[in-house]
């Protein structure tokens, strides 16, 4: 069978059979291979409070340099529940998948799902399947919904941020944006750009057990890290104020954005965090973090500060140090960015 | 160095801001026509460093921005045909009509349209859809221009008969005079566009200061290019020696290029067009030349351009011709918002509105 035909979601044979040959064979663990309607888990024996987080993946194209959708899939969604200060440990996942789809590409979906759930130490402990007819759905598309025990006490969340907060990113901004875009628009780039896709948990957990100081963690995702720290001023009505010069973006990235008219303070980001936390903090957050592969290039690149203290900007918002040494807004993204004329 | 980041040289911009503020001894008006250049400004802090002698005032230089309304309202109408491909830049996509559709709207109730990165790229789906005319919208300065012109000739070439284009191109010069015939204007030197230039070259501009006595500068859009050449229209003020001068010589030839023109000519010939908020330009269109008539989509769908009133209350023609600041009109920040655009000021990302709701800091 080399194409997904419309039986392998009818719930019959044709359905198990897809399930324990490609989803068990890739997800194999115990709670799944119960086979039961829902999932039993053992709970958290310290009674701790859970976090919990869904998200649904799209994206054109499904597979690209450094991931695809499915590896995608696990670290959203091991990322957001991380962001809480938690330690992600079940996952569900949900396929929608087109008629005719091709079952070697399923299969690497699959393949790379078994993976990344594995490397980030997560179970895929329930899923759903449903397969409609061509045209109904570009492809594949994935839900994951993400379950585990929150590690510290008050958990890291937006309002947190507060005045004399240090502002740390883990790495270099845009290059998942610009891979995806790239390969969309059939665009080869000088220098070769890929996917930062990748899970932060562990990266997490050593950020909150070591510093249980952290105020904020979030990952950059879509609208990029001008729209994240637009999210965190609003949200603890503090100004941010980040300097240009120390946020990380990798050579190709700019020559790429340059010449597509985009700014990759506003591409998405799928494998790098965020964390305010109070000054002193701030070098012992950054050693935790260069610990780790993906917080290599982990830098401090701002400061939260009090809205009345501020020379510039108000409440809410995020002001930029340019290179120059010139100040402006870094405003949110509003809808898409869409190539210019000239 | 590297090369991307040499043109912002943070020592160097220093430098050059300090021989401003030394030199720009008395108030002085300079319109940066394009609106790459009034990104670039905002977007590089500059606007917050230069001296308070230099006054910043955004010219028509963003072509979604000076797109007329009746232009506008035409290809909606045409993006609606059921016979049609609708291939545009992606920053048409949000412009409103009267109505306050726009092609992303009318896209969302089914009509066709692709965002395209170069007019060649309409060409293939032409040849992917020969069933429907595909119709790239020529909007764009003599910066666009001659690379559509060449599409078009590519499109004879390769008998491609379903590829049309919309051409509402317009030309930078003739905006420059109509501006400065205005009296309620008011600018003491221009800011060169830089892509313009490296077509058309200097040579077109030099009526500035043999007609007007106002002096111009050709300059690049990284944050040294328009230090350099604010420098260089600040000098020529002070020593009262109004000229128009190449500050962009690692793109822009004196001469421009002749090829690209040529091309461009051979396909379009000028005529008069409607410019947003500004009104009609003698000259300062491109139409087809009789040869070329059966790529024109207006020509061969029969399209008919409609007056259309400017949307109310919106101060666009204002803002383009610098007679206003973004703030200062009364629907900025209010009704007029990127997400709820009445004016293309507002929707273009080179639009100075949006340029200043996106970067600028209020006091």
């Amino acid at each position: 069978m080399d194409k997904l035909l419309l039986d392998a979601g009818s719930g019959g044979l044709a359905s198990h059979r897809l399930v324990a040959d490609l989803f068990l064979k890739y997800f194999d663990n115990p709670v799944l291979a119960a086979m039961n309607d829902a999932a039993f888990l053992e709970g958290d024996p310290q009674g701790r409070p859970m976090a919990m987080s869904t998200d649904s993946y799209t994206v054109d194209p499904p597979e690209f340099p450094g991931g695809n959708i499915g590896s995608l899939a696990i670290h959203g969604t091991v990322n957001d529940v991380a962001m809480l200060g938690a330690e992600p440990r079940w996952l569900t996942c949900a396929f929608i998948l087109e008629e005719g789809l091709d079952m070697a590409f399923l299969e690497r979906v699959v393949q790379a799902m078994g993976k990344a759930a594995a490397d980030a130490g997560v179970i895929i402990a329930a899923g759903d399947t449903k397969v409609v007819p061509r045209g109904a759905v570009d492809k594949i598309f994935i839900n994951t919904t993400g379950v585990g025990p929150i590690l510290v006490d008050p958990a890291p969340m937006g309002h947190r941020a507060a005045p004399g907060d240090a502002v740390l990113l883990s790495g270099s901004v845009g290059d998942h944006g610009l891979t995806v875009l790239g390969r969309r628009e059939g665009l080869s780039f000088e220098a070769d750009v890929q996917s930062d896709s990748a899970a932060l948990n562990r990266v997490v957990k050593d950020l909150v057990t070591e510093l249980p100081e952290v105020h904020v963690l979030r990952d950059p995702t879509r609208g990029g890290l001008a729209t994240t720290l637009n999210e965190i001023a609003g949200q603890s009505s503090t100004v941010v104020r980040v300097e240009e010069k120390d946020i990380p973006i990798s050579p190709a990235v700019v020559a790429g954005c340059s010449f597509l008219g985009l700014d990759p303070l506003y591409l998405a980001n799928e494998g790098k965090l965020l964390c305010f936390l109070p000054e002193e903090h701030c070098d012992k957050a950054l050693e935790i973090m260069r610990r780790h592969e993906v917080g290599q290039g982990a830098v401090r690149i701002g400061s939260v500060i009090d809205p009345k203290e501020a020379t510039y900007g108000r409440a809410g918002q995020v002001v930029l140090t340019t290179n120059l040494g010139g100040s402006r807004l870094l405003s949110m993204l509003e809808g898409e960015q869409l190539p210019r004329i000239c | 160095m590297d090369f991307l980041q040499e043109f912002s040289d943070p020592e160097l911009c220093r430098a050059l801001v300090a021989q401003l503020v030394e030199e720009c001894t008395e108030p002085f008006r300079f319109m940066e026509v394009c609106g790459t250049h009034t990104v670039a400004i905002f977007r590089s802090g500059l606007r917050s460093l230069l001296p308070d002698t230099i006054i910043h005032v955004s010219g028509p230089g963003c072509p979604v921005c000076v797109t007329h309304e009746s232009e506008v309202e035409l290809y909606l109408e045409m993006a609606c045909r059921r016979d049609t491909v609708t291939a545009t830049f992606g920053d048409l996509m949000k412009v409103p009509g009267a109505g306050g559709s726009c092609l992303k709207t009318a896209q969302a109730e089914g009509a066709h349209v692709e965002i395209v990165y170069s007019p060649f790229d309409a060409l293939a789906l032409a040849r992917k859809y020969p069933d429907k005319k595909v119709v790239f919208l020529g909007i764009g300065f003599e910066t666009t221009a001659p690379t559509i012109a060449a599409t078009i000739k590519m499109a004879r070439e390769q008998k491609i008969d379903n590829f049309l284009v919309l051409s509402f191109h317009k030309l930078v010069p003739p905006a420059l005079r109509a501006l400065l015939d205005d009296p309620e204007i008011g600018v003491d030197g221009f800011l060169l566009p830089g892509h313009v230039s490296t077509i058309i070259g200097l040579e077109p501009y030099r009526f500035l200061a043999d007609d007007y006595g106002i002096p111009g500068a050709v300059a690049g859009f990284d944050p040294l290019d328009v230090l350099k050449g604010l420098l260089a229209i600040v000098r020529m003020k002070n020593e009262g020696k109004p000229a128009v001068t190449n500050e962009y010589r690692r793109a822009v030839s004196d001469q421009g290029n002749p090829t690209a023109v040529a091309i461009m000519e051979e396909v379009f010939e000028p005529a008069d067009a409607l410019w947003r908020g500004i009104g009609s330009i003698p000259g300062s269109g491109l139409v087809f030349r009789e040869d070329w008539k059966d790529f024109d989509a207006a020509a061969v769908l029969g399209l008919e351009q409609k007056p259309a009133k400017p949307l109310p209350g919106c101060k666009c023609g204002d803002v383009l011709k610098g007679k206003i600041r973004p703030d200062e009109c009364p629907l900025f920040k209010k009704r007029c918002t990127p997400a709820t655009p009445v004016g293309p000021c507002m929707v273009s990302t080179e639009g100075s509105c949006a340029a200043y709701f996106k970067y600028h800091i209020e006091s």
